[in-house]
């Protein structure tokens, strides 16, 4: 999906936020390919918030800087506002005003007028649903219909790159699948997308990835190629007795990480064993607990846990 | 250009959407003119009976006692002493024995006669404004002798000799409601959007800091006028204030008046972090104004500093400005001196505002 010979849509080096002593976001650098979902993957606190308002303008970096569609942020912030489009995190929107009113609202600040704006907001309604809620305040809307709501909004005035601020934190499981085969349909116009989630579902979605974790990149590529290229080799385990065999691995110096998934373990080992499904079955034999071993493919939690905990600096051969 | 002026009519279209859902800020639109122009109306109405007066009569003649008669008849004052000379009625005065002094001087049968000058004098006690506005009330009072129009009562207002007459009472409380109301309306404007996480969007659209600015004060002058008409129309309905000096020359004050208070409120609006903040900071801003701007109390019996500090306020020069109006009927040219510093104030504290408003988060 690089788009080889234009400008990428976004260009950070060394952006770095700071909050009294807290680092926000630390020494980021970031190439946003056009024409690309573009995901931040990573838990609550760890700067996409804060990384996302300084690319829009609406944070100034402490140091490091950043170009989006050619314009320098913040400097040239106000040039930028036309071709971006942000949804926030929070519902923005005004919750007193109507859906009609509330898009009219945002077109005509975005200077359209007239027949122009009618037609704009009608599509908008119809292509996201809205349009038997039109007359509805916004404040009495459901979450998956505040989220289209705010979606509308922020495309209105069809921009070049969109920021989605965790959109999908307050829908349910249908809503996001509707939510995304939008943003597909946007990529494929050509717009460029950049979103946080801290969906692992959500962020295999994603053309490119960039994992966050306390304000920094700990790992960037596509996410197939992040998961094949896990430097762990991954082990499942199906047993009655997880629980137990969990604590009989976790001894193991192979083994650097193990996750329960109910009756099931996901277990992280050593890339360089030879046989770590023949060391695992022969330690839950140990303990007399029946246990179906395989290797199984990485996943991008997998990806995040590697990236955030990494190999264990102590882990020679044992 | 066009732009611009489609986002500031945008704003402004959407503030008066939110004004027109939200019940607390249509309560104060109606709700504080007619309180408070009711509240004050009462201190100004006419039905005060029985205040207590003093009287000179230097003439000593029938026709100075009929006169004394009719006003005692009115009900208005109670005759309670008598006096030889004017000291002794002002110290009365003064010690708060009498509010009202009734003084018929020597030629008092000359006066009559000719009607060139008032036949006598009503000196009163202006710290209350009670007894001011009663006095008010005998002035007109329809005479015996007196029936032919002319010059009756001189009226002298003692400790408050600024406000002559409670005509300006209502056009003053037009001022001291409208500061109230308007600079809440727009030191909420702000703050509201920014508590309500509104602001994080608005500020990534083209909407400029000025535009925004205007845009939000543009409803609010309109308010504004509503309240100015409602205040006037109670004082007229009710009070039976009349309408003195020229309409337009008064609505442009109340205009240039609103401008500068809605432009005090957007300061206050960008200094505040919250709603509650923003209601405190108004309040702070009204008392000293309603104190020192000389509606409650004379301006020139303040203390220097204070007189320095009140030329800052909009209320003083508005209310300098009214009672040039509805007195002296003077035009705005000729009350240059107090309608440049009300429009200084809005541009001053318009650009502060907008220069204030950063649209960033930081
Ligand atoms: N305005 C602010 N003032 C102080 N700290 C902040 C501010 N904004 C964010 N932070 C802190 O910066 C860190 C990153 O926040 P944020 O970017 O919102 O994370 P995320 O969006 O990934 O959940 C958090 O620890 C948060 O508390
Ligand atoms: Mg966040």
């Amino acid at each position: 999906m690089t788009a080889s010979g234009t400008d990428p849509a976004i260009e950070a080096r060394g952006l770095t936020r700071c909050f009294g002593d807290l680092r926000a976001v630390d020494d980021l650098d970031l190439v946003v390919p056009r024409a690309c979902i573009y995901g931040f993957l990573g838990p609550n606190g760890c700067g996409k918030s804060t990384t996302i308002r300084m690319l829009c303008g609406l944070l100034t970096p402490t140091s490091g800087s950043a170009r989006v569609l050619g314009c320098q942020v913040p400097e040239e912030a106000e040039r930028l506002r036309r071709k971006i489009g942000y949804m926030t995190q929070r519902f923005s929107l005004y919750e007193d005003l109507t859906v009609r009113e509330n898009l009219a609202f945002l077109g005509s600040v975005y200077s359209l007028r007239g027949t122009g704006l009618e037609k704009r907001v009608d599509g908008q309604l119809e292509r996201f649903a809205l349009d038997d809620r039109a007359d509805q305040v916004s404040g009495t809307m459901s979450g998956g219909q505040r989220q289209r709501l705010a979606l509308a909004a922020a495309t209105l005035h069809e921009p070049e790159l969109l920021f989605l601020d965790e959109p999908t934190s307050a829908v349910d499981p249908e809503s996001r699948r509707t939510f995304w085969e939008h943003l597909f349909e946007m990529v494929d116009q050509g717009t460029t997308i950049l979103v946080s989630t801290h969906f692992m579902d959500e962020a295999e979605r994603c053309h490119r990835l960039a994992i966050l974790d306390q304000g920094r990149v700990v790992a960037d590529g596509v996410p197939d190629t992040l998961m094949e290229e896990l430097g762990a080799t991954v082990v499942q385990i199906e047993s009655d007795r997880s629980r137990t065999i969990r604590g009989a691995i976790l001894k193991l110096s192979q083994v650097w990480h193990v996750a329960q998934l109910g009756n099931r373990l996901h277990v992280l080992v050593r890339p360089d064993l030879a046989d770590p499904v023949g060391l695992i079955e022969a330690r839950a034999n140990g303990i007399d607990a029946a246990a179906r071993v395989s290797i199984v493919p990485a996943n991008l939690e997998d990806v995040f846990v590697m990236a955030t905990e990494g190999a264990p600096e102590t882990a020679d051969a044992g | 250009m066009r732009d611009s002026l489609g986002r500031i009519a945008a704003v402004a279209g959407k503030e008066l959407r939110h004004l027109r859902r939200d019940e607390l800020s249509r309560a104060m639109i109606l709700g504080i003119p007619l309180i408070m122009t009711l509240l004050f109306g009462y201190a100004i109405n006419h039905d005060v009976r029985h205040l207590p007066a003093g009287v000179v009569d230097l003439a000593g003649t029938s026709a100075s006692r009929l006169l004394i008669a009719e006003v005692q008849a009115s009900r208005v004052v109670d005759v309670v002493e008598r006096f030889d000379a004017v000291d002794a009625l002002e110290t009365a005065m003064a010690r708060g024995r009498i509010s009202v002094g009734i003084f018929v001087p020597a030629d008092f049968e000359r006066r009559l006669v000719h009607r060139d000058r008032p036949i006598a004098q009503l000196l009163i006690d202006g710290s209350d404004p009670v007894v001011q506005s009663a006095a008010r009330s005998l002035q007109l009072l329809p005479l015996a002798q007196a029936q032919r129009s002319g010059p009756r009562f001189e009226m002298r207002v003692y400790y408050n000799p600024e406000r002559r007459s409670p005509v300006f009472i209502v056009p003053g409380l037009t001022g001291v409601i409208l500061n109230l109301t308007m600079v809440l309306f727009t030191a909420v404007a702000i703050v509201r959007e920014r508590e309500r996480g509104n602001m994080e969007l608005l500020i990534t659209t083209p909407v400029g800091a000025l535009e925004l600015m205007v845009g939000k004060i543009l409803p609010y002058m309109a308010i504004g006028y509503v309240q100015a008409v409602i205040i006037m129309s109670l004082g007229v309905w009710l009070f039976d204030v009349p309408i003195l000096g020229n309409p337009v020359d008064f609505a442009a004050g109340v205009g240039l008046f609103i401008l500068a208070t809605l432009s005090l409120g957007l300061v206050i609006s960008t200094l505040a972090t919250n709603q509650f903040q923003a209601f405190q900071m108004t309040f702070m801003s009204f008392l000293p104004q309603l104190l020192l701007s000389g509606f409650m109390f004379p301006f020139e019996g303040m203390p220097v500093p204070a007189q320095w500090l009140a030329e800052l306020f909009p209320l003083t020069h508005f209310l300098r400005i009214v009672r040039g109006i509805v007195l002296r009927e003077a035009d705005l040219l000729l009350l240059w001196q107090d309608v440049w510093p009300l429009a200084a104030f809005f541009v001053v504290f318009l650009m502060a505002a907008t220069i204030r408003f950063q649209k960033r988060l930081d």
